[in-house]
C-alpha cells in the first residue's frame, strides 16, 4: 500500500551533487539536504539541525555522517539521529539512486 | 694495566655487547672495534625506513662519535681484519696492521645469500643488507623505472615497499607458493599478497629465478616459467648466511655458524662470537631480539659475573611496512597434534590463529590486528596453561578474566618481563624501573633513558600507557597527543611523513599513514587539506569538501544559516566611493545589519546564501575584494595613523599596514592572523595583542609577536628590531611562513611560540639570515598560487551550483 504513495521526483544526475557533500531541495513546507557520499551513497534529510536549526547541507561529510556547521553536532546520515551523547532527529526522507539519476520520495518529502 | 678487549665486527650485536659491558662493569677494559663499513654503529633493522625516506641515517644511527669518545672506544672504521693470530693472541688487517687482545668477540653478522644463477654479478644487481645498499638502490629509484625484488620474506617485502614509495615499478618473485612462508601461514600470507598488491607492486609467486639477463647491465630477470620481467634494478633478498670465514680460517670450530656455548665462548677460550655469525645448540638467529639476549649474557661474562647463561630463544616477527600489521611467533604449522582457534574478520581483512598443543600456545599468526601479539608471546615463551580462557583466548587480553579491562590495567597485569620493545628488547620492568628510580614523566624522557620506542614507534602508546599505569594520579598526559581518533600519529608527525613519502593527495595520506577510517573526520580532514596545500602549493588540488563552509563558500555562517560579508579595506583605509558601493549593496540586498568590525572594516550580515555572487560582483566593480574575514588566513591589518596626520607618529604606520595586508593576503594559515602596525609607542593600534604586531619608533621597527585577545590574553613578545620598511616586511613574511610550516591546524601563532620557544624563532628570523630568505622565497612561492580574490572567481560562475538549491518545488495556485 505504502508503495503506491511514492512519487519519486528526479532531481538529476548523480555528478550534480559533489562526493562528500550535499545540495538542497527546496519544498513549500521544508528545505531537504540530499547527501552523497565517498562510496555514492545517497541520503535525504531534513536540512536542520536537531539541535539548533543550522543547516545540515553545509556540514562536512564523513563516513555515513555529517558535522553541522554551527556547532559541530554529528548527525547518522541513514536516521537523521544525532550520534555519541547528542540527543535529537533529523527527519529523513527516501531517496534512490537509478541510471545515475538521483530520485526523492516527493510523497514523503511534500506533504506538510 | 686494563686488559684488551678487541671487537671485530661494529653492527647491532657488537654495539649491544658493548653497552652491557659499560654498564656492568665500567672501564673494565680498553676497546678496540674494528667495522669494515666506514661508519658508526646504526640500527640495521631500521635501513627499510630509511630506503622509503620515512627515516634519515641520523635518526637510525646507535653510538654517535660521542659514545666512542666518552667511552674510550678505538673506532676503526673501514678496516676488515683478515687473521686471528691465536698463539700470539692478535689480529691482523687487510692493510697489515696487527692488534693484539686478551679477549676477543667476533661479530661477523652475516652475508646476504647471492643465488648463483648467471647474470648475478651483472651492475645493477644489490643485495639489502647495508647502508651502501641503500644508497645503492636510491640512486637507483631516483629515475624511476622498474624494479624485480627477489625474495619474498621480510627484508625483499621491506625492500619492495621502499622502492615502490620511492617511485619505482616494482615486481616481487618469489620461490614458495606464499610470502613469508617461514613466518605467516598461507591465510595471512595472502591478505599479505593483497596488502601488497594494492601498493601497485606486482607479486609472483611459485616463480625461480633462472637467470638475471643484460649485457653491461642488468635488463631483466628470467624466470623458469619461460617469462622475462624488465627491471632497471634487481635487488636479491632470498636471506642470509652466517658469516664464519674469518673463524674458520683461524681454526675456531665452525658448522653452519661459530659454534658457542650457553656463555658465547668459542672453542678458543679468549674468543667470543655473537650474533647472527654464531650457531648456538644448532641454531642460527637472524633477528634482533635473540642477539640482544646473546649480548647480554656474553657481557656478563666479561664482567665476571655468573650468569644463567644463554638458552636459545623463541622468536616473533613483525613486518615494518607502513600500513600492514602482522604478527608471528612459534609454531603454527597444521599437525595432528596441533588443536587451533581461529578468526577471521574478512571485511575488516583480519585473520587471528592461535595455536595450542596440550593447552599451551605454541603459535600465533596475528594479521590486521596484532595488538595481542606480545601477550600471545609471552603466554608461549612461559608455557601457561590456557584451558581457564580458551573460550575467549582468540578475543585478547582485554576479553580474559570476565569483564573487558581498560588498556591501562592490561599494560598494568604484563609481568615484569614481558617485552614492551620489539626494535630495542626492552621489557616492562626496565622501564617501570626508569620511570620510578629516574623519576621520568614523559614519553621523551622513557625515550631516552631506556630507547623503548625510540626506533620504529610502533610500540610508542603502549609505553604511554606504562607511564600512565605506573605515574597514576601524577600522570599528566604529554604533548605527543595523536590527531584525532582517525590516526595515531601526532599532527607533526602526520606533517613530516607528507613530505617525506612525497603525498600529495588525501587517499595517499590516509592510506599510508594507516587512517582507520574511510574518509576521515570532520577534525582531521580540514588540517591534512591545509598541510597538503602548505606542502605542496604546485601539486595538490584543495578539496574544498574538506573545508568549513566559511571557506568553502567565502563569507561567514550564522545562526540563521545566512552568510555575513566582508571585504577588504587595506590596512583600515577607505574612499568614499567604497562606502558608497556598499551602501548600494546593502540596500539592494536588503542586508539587514551593517557593523564596523573590531578590524577596521565593514561587515554586512544577513545575506542569503544565492544572493552571494551578486553580492561579491557588485562590491567587485567598485574594486572591493575579499577580506577573508572567514579564512584561516590573514584576516586584518590594523594601523593608527602614524606619522601622515599624528603629531606623535614616527614612521608611515598606515602605508607600512596597507604594504603588509597585500603581502600577507592570500596564503592558507594554521589558524587565523591579525597583525596591527603602531605609529608609536603609545601603541594606539593595539600591536601588542595580535599575532604579529610591529611598534614603530624612530630608529625603524620593532617587530612584536605571540599576542592574543581572545579566550587567552598574551601580549606579544619582542622578536627584535629592524631599521627600514623592506626589512620588516621580510621579516614579518618570513614569520608568517615558519608558522605555516610547523604549526599545527588550528594552532593560534602564540601557541605556536610558547611550543617552539621565542628563542628558537628569534635564531631563525633574526639571526640567520639565509633561513630566513628562504622562509621568504617559500611564502612568495605560496602566494603565486594563493594570492585571488576568490569573490570575482565565484562572481564569474566558479563553483555556481554550490550557490544554488538542486530543485526547488513551488505550489501552483489552483484556477
Amino acid at each position: 500500500m505504502r508503495n503506491e504513495s511514492r512519487f519519486w521526483f528526479d532531481l538529476g544526475s548523480m555528478e550534480s551533487i559533489p562526493k562528500r557533500g550535499a545540495r538542497t531541495v527546496r519544498t513549500p513546507h521544508r528545505e531537504i539536504a540530499v547527501f552523497r557520499t565517498a562510496s555514492d551513497e545517497f541520503f535525504a534529510l531534513e536540512n536542520r539541525c536537531p539541535h539548533k536549526g543550522g543547516p545540515l547541507s553545509e556540514g562536512i561529510v564523513h563516513g555515513r555522517k555529517v558535522a553541522c556547521p554551527l556547532h559541530n553536532w554529528i548527525i547518522d546520515l541513514e536516521d537523521g539521529q544525532a550520534t555519541g551523547a547528542d540527543k535529537g532527529c533529523a527527519r529523513s526522507f527516501p531517496v534512490k539512486l537509478e541510471n545515475g539519476r538521483i530520485y526523492l520520495d516527493m510523497g514523503m518529502a511534500a506533504p506538510a | 694495566m686494563r686488559k684488551k678487549l678487541v671487537v671485530i665486527g661494529n653492527g647491532m650485536a657488537a654495539g649491544r655487547v658493548l653497552d652491557e659491558l659499560f654498564e656492568k662493569s665500567p672501564g673494565a677494559y680498553e676497546v678496540t672495534v674494528f667495522g669494515e663499513e666506514p661508519r658508526v654503529n646504526y640500527n640495521r633493522i631500521m635501513l627499510s625506513p630509511v630506503l622509503s625516506g620515512e627515516k634519515s641515517f641520523e635518526e637510525i644511527v646507535i653510538h654517535d662519535e660521542a659514545w666512542y669518545r666518552a667511552n674510550e672506544v678505538t673506532l676503526r672504521r673501514g678496516e676488515a681484519v683478515v687473521a686471528i693470530d691465536r698463539l700470539n693472541r692478535l689480529v691482523r688487517t687487510a692493510a697489515g696492521a696487527v692488534e693484539p687482545y686478551d679477549k676477543l668477540v667476533v661479530a661477523t653478522g652475516s652475508m646476504p645469500i647471492v643465488i648463483p644463477v648467471p647474470g648475478a654479478n651483472l651492475p645493477g644487481v644489490v643485495t639489502f643488507r647495508d647502508l651502501d645498499d641503500v644508497d645503492a638502490m636510491l640512486k637507483a629509484a631516483s629515475g624511476g623505472g622498474r624494479a624485480v625484488v627477489i625474495g619474498g620474506g621480510l627484508l625483499g617485502l621491506e625492500a619492495a615497499a621502499g622502492l615502490a614509495a620511492k617511485g619505482m615499478k616494482v615486481s616481487v618473485v618469489h620461490l614458495m607458493p606464499t610470502l613469508m612462508e617461514r613466518q605467516l601461514d598461507p591465510n595471512a600470507g595472502y591478505l599479505l599478497q593483497r596488502a601488497i598488491e594494492t601498493r601497485g607492486i606486482d607479486v609472483v609467486t611459485s616463480a625461480n629465478t633462472r637467470s638475471i639477463v643484460g649485457d653491461e647491465r642488468v635488463t631483466g630477470v628470467a624466470l623458469d616459467d619461460g617469462r622475462t620481467l624488465p627491471a632497471d634494478l634487481v635487488v636479491m633478498a632470498v636471506g642470509i648466511r652466517p658469516n664464519t670465514t674469518l673463524a674458520k680460517n683461524s681454526g675456531i670450530e665452525t658448522k653452519r655458524g661459530v659454534v658457542v656455548d650457553d656463555f658465547m665462548r668459542t672453542s678458543d677460550p679468549d674468543i667470543y662470537a655473537v650474533g647472527e655469525c654464531v650457531e648456538h645448540r644448532g641454531a642460527c638467529y637472524g633477528l634482533v631480539a635473540p642477539l640482544y639476549d646473546m649480548a647480554k649474557v656474553l657481557a656478563g661474562d666479561l664482567a665476571g659475573e655468573q650468569g644463567a647463561g644463554y638458552a636459545g630463544s623463541i622468536t616473533s616477527t613483525k613486518l615494518k611496512v607502513t600500513g600492514i600489521d602482522l604478527f608471528s611467533a612459534g609454531d603454527f604449522a597444521e599437525g595432528d597434534e596441533n588443536d587451533e582457534i581461529v578468526l577471521r574478520d574478512p571485511s575488516r581483512q583480519i585473520y587471528k590463529r592461535v595455536v595450542l598443543r596440550d593447552n599451551k600456545v605454541v603459535g600465533a599468526v596475528l594479521y590486521g590486528d596484532t595488538q595481542d601479539g606480545a601477550w600471545y608471546f609471552d603466554m608461549l615463551k612461559k608455557g601457561v596453561d590456557v584451558a581457564p580462557m580458551r573460550d575467549t583466548l582468540i578475543f585478547g587480553q582485554s576479553y580474559q578474566g570476565g569483564s573487558p579491562l581498560d588498556p591501562t590495567a592490561a599494560v598494568a597485569a604484563l609481568p615484569d618481563d614481558a617485552e614492551i620493545c620489539g626494535c630495542n628488547g626492552v621489557c616492562k620492568g626496565t622501564i617501570v624501573q626508569a620511570i620510578t628510580g629516574g623519576g621520568l614523566t614523559t614519553i621523551d624522557e622513557v625515550r631516552a633513558k631506556t630507547k623503548a620506542s625510540a626506533s620504529c614507534g610502533q610500540c610508542t602508546s603502549k609505553v604511554e600507557t606504562l607511564l600512565m599505569a605506573t605515574l597514576g594520579d601524577q600522570y599528566v598526559a604529554g604533548d605527543r597527543k595523536p590527531m584525532c581518533k582517525c590516526v595515531d600519529l601526532t599532527h607533526e608527525e602526520v606533517r613530516a611523513q607528507i613530505k617525506a613519502k612525497e603525498l600529495k593527495s588525501l587517499p595517499a595520506v590516509m592510506q599510508e599513514l594507516a587512517w582507520k577510517t574511510s574518509c576521515g573526520c570532520p577534525s582531521c580532514r580540514p588540517a591534512l587539506n591545509y598541510y597538503l596545500i602548505c606542502a605542496w602549493p604546485y601539486d595538490y588540488k584543495d578539496d574544498y569538501q574538506s573545508r568549513f563552509i566559511n571557506e568553502r563558500v567565502h563569507a561567514n555562517i550564522q545562526k540563521d544559516g545566512t552568510f555575513s560579508v566582508v571585504p577588504r579595506m587595506w590596512g583600515g583605509l577607505t574612499t568614499p566611493d567604497e562606502l558608497r558601493a556598499i551602501a548600494d549593496v546593502a540596500d539592494r540586498f536588503r542586508i539587514p545589519t551593517v557593523k564596523v568590525t573590531g578590524g577596521q572594516r565593514i561587515d554586512l550580515l544577513g545575506v542569503k546564501k544565492e544572493d552571494l555572487p551578486a553580492v561579491w560582483a557588485q562590491l567587485n566593480s567598485a574594486g572591493l575584494v575579499s577580506g577573508f574575514a572567514y579564512a584561516k588566513g590573514l584576516r586584518t591589518v590594523k594601523t593608527c595613523v602614524g606619522s601622515d596626520w599624528c603629531r606623535f607618529g614616527t614612521q608611515d604606520s598606515m602605508g607600512l599596514g596597507v604594504k603588509l595586508e597585500r603581502l600577507l593576503c592570500g596564503s592558507w594559515t594554521p589558524a587565523k592572523v591579525k597583525l596591527a602596525v603602531s605609529g608609536c609607542p603609545r601603541n594606539c593600534a593595539e600591536a601588542t595583542i595580535k599575532d604579529i604586531g610591529i611598534i614603530c619608533v624612530d630608529s625603524g621597527y620593532d617587530i612584536h609577536i605571540a599576542g592574543a585577545a581572545g579566550l587567552h590574553v598574551r601580549a606579544t613578545d619582542l622578536l627584535g628590531h629592524v631599521a627600514t620598511e623592506e626589512e620588516a616586511l621580510e621579516y614579518v613574511a618570513a614569520i608568517t611562513q615558519m608558522y605555516r610550516e610547523e604549526a599545527a591546524y588550528l594552532e593560534r601563532l602564540w601557541k605556536w611560540v610558547e611550543k617552539t620557544g621565542l628563542e628558537r624563532v628569534r635564531a631563525a628570523i633574526m639571526d640567520d639570515h639565509e633561513n630566513r630568505k628562504a622562509l621568504y622565497e617559500r611564502f612568495v612561492i605560496s602566494q603565486r598560487v594563493a594570492r585571488r580574490d576568490p569573490w570575482a572567481e565565484r562572481a564569474a560562475g566558479r563553483d555556481a551550483r554550490e550557490f544554488a538549491p538542486l530543485a526547488v518545488l513551488m505550489p501552483i495556485a489552483a484556477e
